[in-house]
């Protein structure tokens, strides 16, 4: 790198290094046996240059707000459905605590959404445009229509709980009319709102998560429906949640599934930030946590208090998924290996498949 | 917006009279490192500082990257002889920088103290370079290079030319700017529209727009756009006002900002800030088209004299971004000067995404209906 003996002390490869002997150091004292094998023998040392080791892509500027946004929206997605479900099979009690939680859930989710903005202030130019190419815009407006169902259906549910105290004067009958289609409207509109985080996700340059793109969506909504069958069997009394029930377990059965699949299809490479650090550690208590609350609802999920906990182990494990998936892909921005590495190795698959002239480094 | 490419993206834009595509054509072999460029750039665009000063340690770059302030930023890498030798390997090779002659005049540096004197003569003939078509001058016998810096290099004993780079030391300085992407993923999931494709085929924040959602930033595969996290700054269109009060500046935190391509001087016939205060013509700005010729006819050039590690970036539009609007002549790998040696626009994968996910929607909705179908009626 130099000829100055001075420059020596210049790192380019060191750090990362260490920080990898760091960020490896807390996974393997939960002896992670399979996965710790599988990234040792396939990751060649990297051979790649890299400038100064700095950072390729930039991270957005998403903190902790946006990985709660994205636990709170499939939340209140999952519990639209269950309200829904719960209305058109005469279980009174899930319907209300299930709007109830919805638009809860949508709520602090879009304040933390308007949080994280640069300018909050400006949150409205959200509804400038209609784009399709922008899945935030998409989800903007996808959460604009949901949320004012899912609030109509809240504010009838919270008008009968209240035996028509809400001073609403001549809306009231409107208000009763509009209960049913809203609330469908909620349910129709809340796996959408669980989904399409995946592929605002997806559709960025930052190395893990679009390396994901392809099977975060399945991941997304299982850990969505999960999380709302796990919250209903914490608020609501178990002879009405045997549906919420089969829910969160079908989650979760989902989720163990699609995120094996996910790992296994991503670049071996790429994969690596969903496996070490705290996200590592997030998404392996995630996937305890979840198989310990399908447990729970399997063996235990008659008695009350067996099957609250296993909902709020269902709940607790949604938040570690998103968290983990979240913080995984702002971690793979930090190294540029997660970004050289996956495309120089598609490159040379291509290459060697004999496309070669799509490269972005030509001779002429 | 993410169609094949055109060759002119202000089609996909819909102007009625669409200007010529205008772009960079950066040829880092005739870069001095001097930072003009990023500095005029700062100057015209009245972009506040990155940061307290520091020294980051990396030759003579202080700047690190391309910023929310930052829309030139000039790398530095220094080369040295393991480089070296790894480039002979992989096959790519070792020139000397076409940098104007700095070095003492003749006879004034004793032998012993040239950087020629300092190289082992083992150097000269690496097993690896076995054409010597690299002109980097290891096996210059039969290297046709005309360079007198190769040939000094190549003859030490004649001393006729101090040159700071060497067989085993070389220098590269690129200008990075943005690319203005054919399909740039930035503009494509801009939600609020802040981001534009001018008429001249660059993209654009337009910051009174911009919310600071920071999608644009997760966006673009080059990692040029950045979500401003303070500083103020004097309006752009009162430059011949006095200075204001801080008072009156325009708060200017927490929008995403980039190149504009210096569109305000482009509106009015004006060169780039940066490419007009390029002293060596490293950055030359005009219609994107003749800019590629340029850039092919200096390639071709350049491979004529041996140089075969110089090559094109972003001139091709069968690319994962379409081709660029700023071009670049690199002598090494594009990682090398931390650009993504395959970056590809995300929105290429987005209908596919949008398919899988409606998969997943669908079996959502699906397993809900189970659930309660056999759960039945309470
Ligand atoms: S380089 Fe990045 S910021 Fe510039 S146009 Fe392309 S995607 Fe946008
Ligand atoms: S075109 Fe203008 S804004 Fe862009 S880098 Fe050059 S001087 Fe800066
Ligand atoms: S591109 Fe031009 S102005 Fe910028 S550092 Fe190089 S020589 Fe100087």
């Amino acid at each position: 790198m130099s000829v100055s003996e001075f420059d020596n002390y210049r790192p380019p490869e060191e750090p990362r290094r260490k920080r990898k002997g760091r960020r490896r150091a807390p996974g393997s004292a939960f002896r992670r046996g399979g996965d710790g094998s599988r990234e040792m023998p396939m990751v060649p040392e990297p051979e790649f240059t890299s400038y100064y080791g700095r950072p390729i892509v930039k991270a957005p500027p998403w903190e902790a707000p946006i990985g709660a946004y994205l636990f709170l929206g499939g939340l209140a997605g999952g519990s639209s459905i269950l309200a829904f479900g719960g209305e058109l099979t005469d279980r009174p009690l899930l319907r209300r605590n299930m709007r109830l939680s919805a638009i809860t859930a949508a709520s602090l989710g879009t304040v933390a959404l308007v949080t994280d903005l640069g300018r909050p202030e400006r949150f409205l130019n959200m509804m400038r445009t209609i784009k399709p190419t922008s899945p935030m815009s998409l989800g903007s407006w996808l959460l604009a229509y949901y949320a004012t169902h899912a609030g109509v259906a809240a504010a009838a549910e919270v008008d009968r709980v209240t035996h028509s105290k809400l001073p609403l004067g001549p809306f009231r009958p409107v208000l009763r009319f509009v209960d049913r289609p809203a609330a469908a409207g909620a349910a129709v509109l809340g796996a959408p709102l669980a989904a399409y985080t995946a592929v605002l996700l997806g559709d960025t340059a930052v190395p893990t998560w679009n390396a994901m793109h392809k099977d975060l969506p399945f991941v997304f909504v299982s850990s969505a429906s999960l999380a709302a069958g796990g919250l209903a069997m914490l608020t609501t009394p178990i002879s009405e949640t045997a549906p919420a029930r089969t829910f969160a377990l079908a989650g979760v059965a989902g989720e163990l599934v699609a995120m094996h699949l996910m790992k296994e299809r991503m670049d071996s490479v790429a994969v690596e930030p969903l496996e070490q650090g705290r996200p590592g550690t997030w998404l392996m208590w995630s996937e305890r946590l979840a198989i310990a609350g399908a447990a729970g609802t399997i063996l235990g999920g008659r008695r009350r208090w067996v099957a609250a906990l296993s909902g709020a182990a269902l709940v607790a494990s949604s938040a570690l998924t998103r968290f983990g998936v979240f913080q995984a892909g702002k971690d793979s921005v930090k190294d540029p290996k997660y970004t050289v590495e996956p495309q120089r190795n598609r490159l040379a698959k291509r290459r060697a498949a004999g496309i070669t002239d799509d490269s972005i480094t030509t001779a002429g | 917006m993410t169609g094949e490419a055109a060759a002119n993206p202000t089609a996909d834009a819909h102007y009625d009279h669409p200007h010529p595509r205008k772009g960079f054509f950066t040829d880092t072999s005739i870069c001095i490192g001097c930072k003009a460029c990023e500095v005029a750039c700062k100057e015209w665009n009245r972009n506040p500082v990155d940061s307290d000063y520091e020294l980051l340690g990396s030759s003579y770059d202080n700047t690190g990257a391309l910023g929310a302030n930052t829309w030139r930023h000039v790398a530095f890498i220094e080369q040295g002889a393991d480089q070296i030798e790894r480039a002979r390997e992989s096959g790519r090779a070792l020139v000397n920088l076409g940098m104007p002659k700095v070095g003492p005049p003749q006879g004034s540096v004793s032998p012993t103290t040239t950087p020629q004197g300092t190289i082992p003569v083992t150097q000269a003939a690496p097993a690896g370079c076995a054409s010597g078509a690299c002109g980097c001058g290891g096996s210059a016998t039969d290297a046709p290079v005309t360079d007198s810096a190769d040939s000094s290099v190549a003859s030490s004993s004649d001393g006729s030319s101090v040159h700071p780079d060497t067989p085993d030391f070389r220098w590269l300085m690129s200008s990075d700017v943005c690319k203005h992407c054919t399909n740039a993923g930035c503009l494509d999931v801009c939600p609020t529209g802040a981001l534009f494709r001018t008429e001249y085929g660059t993209v654009v924040v337009q910051d009174d727009i911009c919310n600071g959602c920071g999608t644009c930033v997760a966006g673009c595969p080059f990692g040029v756009i950045e979500r401003r996290s303070d500083g103020v700054f004097e309006p752009k269109n009162q430059r011949d006002a006095p200075p204001m009060p801080d008072t009156v500046k325009v708060p200017e935190h927490g929008v995403a900002q980039k190149c504009t391509l210096c569109y305000d001087r482009m509106k009015n016939d004006q060169t780039p800030a940066c490419a007009q205060a390029c002293p060596t013509t490293s950055i030359k700005y005009g219609d994107r088209d003749s800019m590629v010729a340029t850039a092919r006819e200096r390639v071709t050039q350049m491979h004529e004299q041996g140089k075969t590690e110089s090559r094109l970036y972003g001139a091709n539009p069968k690319d994962g971004v379409g081709g660029t609007g700023s071009v670049f002549l690199l002598l090494d790998e594009p990682e090398t000067y931390g650009l993504p040696p395959d970056p590809r626009v995300p929105t290429a994968d987005l209908p596919y995404m949008f398919k899988r996910a409606g998969m997943a929607v669908a079996g959502m909705l699906a397993v809900g209906a189970v659930a309660f179908a056999s759960g039945g009626r309470r």
